[in-house]
């Protein structure tokens, strides 16, 4: 479904190009869902971005769903892929109604039947009428982030993109989310690439996971490795003790080691 | 718990009023801290900083501040006007808060910013102070103190920020130090680093810690105590490392809402909110009567 060849991305030029991605090369199979997790400035975000289309890549080639995509992307591509982003506070236009936000995909992308799509989909996510004509400073955070995948749904994509979709969120509505993301991956078959640095949040959704760093993909692992411990790079393996120290009933004294 | 407690807090309230009567944001709440690391867990609105802000006398106005006992040593915190408080905080009791971009200065170097609580406190010289923050960046092992004191909040990375604002709040001595999600913006790795440098500190110097925070897996390993809030009020107290056996039906929610490596589930139990935890509560959290 998403297939990225040698990617790499550079922004600015000549001594002060900084090179974010370097070479990162994957494959997301129809209705899989992959993860990247780095900590921060690690490229995983650039990366998704790049596959978005939201910026353009410099050398390599991403193929969507058998086609691969020049940086600008022609329509039927957009429609295909769709992102939810991080902060459903800065992510959705604060001026537009509910009802106008999920309004304006259909309206570009010429789908007609506006009012069936817009009460489907809000039913999808779990929102009901009353909140179709809310704005967003009317909703809650997670309503709020219902709202921006039920934009992202509107289009019937075959893939989603997820940048850091609940660290936002509130631990109860969390879960929330996660549910709805799993729910949806079932019943519509969607193929999701997941960016995080939660592993534990990771590994909930995802089958397998790349370890990115400073702009590479270090290792490819799943879940289940991640879990027993079974990895092999050595960054990867300190990022599982970072997060694994923090497990409830860990004594104190390992972290202050 | 070791020794007489540094702070303790009986019956605080914290109340704003609102079109239909008062809201109350922080209720019930009771406890006293000791040489101790102390840990507030809940969700956005459970009250939690609003506590901590309380405490350092931070409640803008209309809203009120009510509590039967606030005591810091032998130091009424209820009947402290906004001069005292002014003196107090810093000196006595210190706050470090989520993002240092946002409460360093931008336009004055981290060092002289360091330097300037030294002075304010103590009416020390410049010179003196800045021989005091050099060392304070040093203990919070700042590789290379010289430099880095010359540098902006902008020139600095998040953990090292950080690492600024714990100097910065130490370096009057402060008997308590309140850590309102002090790693929240930080990532896992540096995370650990600031919270160990914080933990060695607090523990050289046998001060209290209060660590405010939503992240019940940071709280649990690294706290002795941890106290659970829900709507104002504290619904649960337990040894941090008892919190995976905590019984009220909230703790225990938001413990089996997260997700978890090694053990997937299809689907996450989520949290049922029951309206019987908004009842008032007996004040409990360990306060001895």
């Amino acid at each position: 479904m998403i297939e990225l060849d040698r990617v790499s991305v550079t922004f600015g030029s000549g001594q002060t190009a900084l090179r974010a991605a370097h070479e990162v090369s994957f494959r997301v199979a129809p209705g899989e869902a992959f993860g990247l997790v780095g900590e921060s400035g690690s490229g995983k975000s650039t990366v998704l971005r790049a596959v978005a289309g939201l910026i353009p890549h410099a050398e390599g080639t991403i193929t969507i769903d058998g086609r691969a995509v020049p940086n600008r992307r022609p329509r039927e591509t957009r429609k295909i892929i769709q992102m939810v982003f991080q902060d459903p506070y800065g992510s959705l236009h604060p001026n537009q109604t509910v009802d106008q936000t999920l309004s304006a995909p259909i309206a570009i992308h010429r789908l007609g039947d506006t009012e069936r799509r817009i009460v489907a989909a809000l039913a999808e996510v779990g929102l009901g009428r009353e909140h179709r004509y809310r704005y967003p400073h009317q909703l809650s955070g997670g309503q709020r982030q219902r709202v921006a995948i039920a934009r992202a749904l509107i289009l019937e994509p075959r893939a989603l993109l997820l940048d850091e979709p609940t660290s936002a969120l509130d631990v109860s509505v969390q879960a929330e989310i996660l549910n709805l993301l799993t729910r949806l991956r079932r019943d519509h078959g969607l193929t999701m690439l997941m960016v995080s640095h939660d592993l534990a949040v990771i590994a909930h959704i995802c089958d397998r996971i790349g370890v990115m760093r400073g702009g590479r993909l270090l290792e490819m692992t799943t879940a289940a490795a991640m879990a027993e411990g079974r990895v092999s790079d050595p960054y990867s393996q300190q990022l599982l003790r970072a997060n694994q120290t923090l497990d409830p009933g860990a004594p104190a004294e390992d972290i202050v080691a | 718990m070791t020794g007489p407690p540094l702070l303790e807090v009986r019956n605080l309230r914290v109340v704003y009023p609102g079109d239909d009567g008062d809201v109350h944001a922080v209720r019930n709440v009771s406890f006293s801290l000791g040489r101790e690391r102390l840990g507030i867990v809940g969700e956005s609105g459970s009250g939690k900083s609003t506590a901590g802000r309380a405490i350092m006398g931070l409640i803008p106005r209309p809203g009120r501040v009510e509590a039967d006992v606030m005591r810091l040593g032998e130091t009424d915190l209820t009947r402290l006007d906004e001069r005292e408080f002014r003196r107090l905080r810093g000196k006595r009791i210190a706050m470090v808060l989520q993002d240092p971009k946002f409460s360093l200065d931008p336009v004055m170097t981290v060092g002289k910013q360091i330097a300037e609580t030294h002075r304010y406190h103590f009416g020390s010289s410049w010179k003196a102070a800045r021989i005091a923050a050099l060392e304070m960046l040093e203990a919070v092992h700042i590789r290379d103190p010289e430099r880095v004191y010359a540098l902006y909040a902008h020139q600095v990375s998040g953990g090292m920020g950080q690492r600024v604002m714990i100097a910065m709040m130490l370096i009057a001595g402060p008997e308590i130090l309140i850590a309102d999600e002090p790693t929240s913006a930080l990532d896992v790795s540096v995370q650990q680093q600031v919270l160990a440098i914080m933990d060695e500190m607090v523990r050289s110097r046998g001060m209290g810690l209060i660590l405010i925070s939503h992240n019940l897996r940071l709280v649990s390993s690294f706290c002795d105590r941890v106290l659970v809030m829900y709507a104002g009020q504290i619904v649960e107290s337990c040894r941090a490392d008892r919190l995976h056996a905590a019984t009220h039906p909230y703790t225990r929610g938001l413990l089996a809402a997260l997700p978890e490596l090694g053990n997937r589930r299809t689907e996450l139990p989520q949290l049922r909110r029951d309206p019987e935890w908004l009842a008032d509560l007996p004040a409990i959290g360990g306060a001895a009567s």
